[in-house]
């Protein structure tokens, strides 16, 4: 039988300027429940713009956004708060809070956020810090005496704290060597397989987003050029897709590189 | 000469545009105060940080700002014999005017800097938007406790202010310039009436309010990194000292203005 379900998330035509310049030019891109998507594409494409969109940290001048086939463009404030309550993310660069202790940043969403006693968040923080590989010892220590590849660590219990449906991961390997980046998409993986969760990845690491994803899509001027399965993507038959996945500088994709 | 009309235009549709979002920030900041929930702890941190930590960079500048008054009045009144009202000068200038203006000014440079600094850096290492994903609204969380410790602190600091300015009046004028004590303080306490010391209290809250205003308005929309958080903090102290000082004006005039 069928999966009559909406998709967890629906996106269609969105378009996103800054200025005089159009980031997303009518991007169009499902992701079923329980599916783990990565939206690959050079620097500057506007995978980060995307999922701003989708979490409503930035707001698209045309298009649609559809959470469990409900319309979020313009949703007020209340109800984009609830709406938050469904969503994880990992941030790029962590995003830990400087001034809390490891154990805080990883239960803010359960004690700010939704209102939980201390005493329960702290042993909630604890189990996450536990799933990540990372000891109580380390919930006392402040954000800025861990390396970069802890600090991913720390924002993914982060993410995963409060069980979200959908978790957003941004550039998850990015700055880190290749054997905890292999850490990180193990943890990945695991993480949403237990949650059951739906994974929305953006990157352009490649073995990423081939451990991390169900299926790619590339994003390239605005657009959606290609999607489908991950294990798929070395025969995309895309000359724009076989450019990125290879690494090469000649092709159809042209690098801006002007003269300082 | 069209463009150099142009460009003025457009400076000016830039002031309008930028005074709009200033206004909006503020509402936002005010429109948080009447939705739960409410962060009593930060409050209390802020003005901790805000008040007490100030008090010596306040108590400092009081001080020596009674006393440099104290003798520069006495040069004056001297001339003509007048030399009695010099304590009525000092405490009116220090309770109405001296006393707000410069603990405003102090806590612009030493507390708006470090606001604008700490969201600015928490906007361009995606703090901020970590606090949205996480089901906190940045205006209730990092804006509005700063708004309501500017309120509620810099009054407090110019009460303290008030009393060290005066305090050095009244070293300088009776060890050095040879007041009686106790003339001094009667002549103090004679010409000061309760408008004088309220009005002075009402400043401060406008000026504190302003300062935390531009310490989150700026932090909360740096951008580009250690350059533009930079920038911010610069933009901060700067503006919020001119608009103390237009304030000032403002508020004198409808206190006191015939």
């Amino acid at each position: 039988m069928s999966d009559t379900r909406p998709p967890k998330v629906s996106v269609r035509g969105l378009e996103k300027s800054f200025g005089p310049k159009r980031v997303l030019d009518g991007v169009d891109i499902d992701c079923g429940v329980g599916e783990s998507l990565v939206i690959i594409g050079g620097s500057g494409t506007g995978k980060s713009v995307l999922i701003k969109c989708i979490l409503g940290l930035l707001h698209p001048e045309r298009g649609s956004i559809r959470i469990d086939g409900v319309e979020t463009v313009g949703l007020k404030r209340a109800e984009r708060t609830a709406l938050m309550h469904k969503f994880g993310m990992l941030f790029q660069g962590a995003a830990l809070f400087d001034s809390l202790r490891v154990w805080e940043n990883v239960a803010f969403g359960l004690i700010q956020g939704r209102g939980m006693e201390r005493a329960r968040a702290h042993e909630i923080a604890l189990e996450k810090l536990a799933a990540v590989g990372l000891g109580a010892e380390v919930g006392e220590l402040r954000p800025a005496e861990l390396s970069g590849g802890m600090q991913k660590r720390v924002a993914l219990a982060r993410a995963i704290a409060a069980e979200p449906e959908i978790i957003f991961f941004d550039e998850p390997t990015t700055g880190l060597d290749p054997i905890m980046a292999d850490v990180i998409n193990d943890l990945i993986v695991r993480l949403v397989q237990e949650l059951g969760a739906t994974a929305v990845s953006i990157t352009h690491d490649m073995v990423s987003a081939r451990k991390i994803g169900h299926r790619i899509a590339m994003l390239h001027r605005g657009k959606i050029i290609w999607q489908g399965p991950a294990a798929e993507i070395d025969d995309s038959h895309n000359p724009f897709v076989d450019q990125f996945v290879h690494g090469r500088a000649e092709g159809p994709i042209q690098m801006e590189v002007r003269a300082v | 000469m069209l463009d150099f009309l142009a460009s003025i235009g457009a400076a000016f549709l830039g002031f309008l545009a930028a005074t709009g979002r200033l206004a909006g920030f503020a509402l936002s900041g005010i429109a948080a105060a009447f939705r739960p929930p409410y962060y009593p702890r930060l409050i209390v941190r802020q003005i901790i940080y805000m008040g007490y930590f100030s008090l010596p960079v306040v108590g400092l500048t009081a001080i020596f700002t009674g006393m440099v008054l104290a003798l520069q009045s006495y040069t004056g009144f001297s001339r003509f014999n007048a030399e009695s009202a010099v304590a009525t000068v000092v405490v009116l200038s220090v309770t109405r005017e001296l006393g707000p203006v410069i603990a405003g000014l102090m806590v612009a440079g030493r507390v708006g800097a470090a606001m604008a600094a700490e969201i600015g850096t928490m906007r361009v290492t995606d703090q901020i938007d970590a606090l949205t994903t996480l089901s906190t609204d940045p205006f209730r969380y990092l804006v509005l406790p700063r708004l309501l410790a500017g309120l509620i602190t810099l009054p407090l600091l110019v009460v303290v202010a008030d009393i060290v300015g005066v305090f050095g009046g009244y070293i300088v004028s009776t060890v050095k310039l040879g007041f009686n004590p106790v003339t001094y303080l009667t002549q103090t306490e004679t010409y000061l009436e309760t408008m004088d010391v309220v009005s002075g209290l009402v400043k401060a809250g406008v000026f504190g309010f302003i300062v935390a205003l531009m310490g989150c308005y700026h932090g909360y929309h740096s951008r580009g990194g250690a350059e533009g958080v930079g920038q911010a903090t610069t933009h901060a102290v700067v503006s919020a000292s001119i608009m103390i000082l237009l304030s000032n004006y403002l508020l004198t005039a409808a206190f006191f203005g015939k």
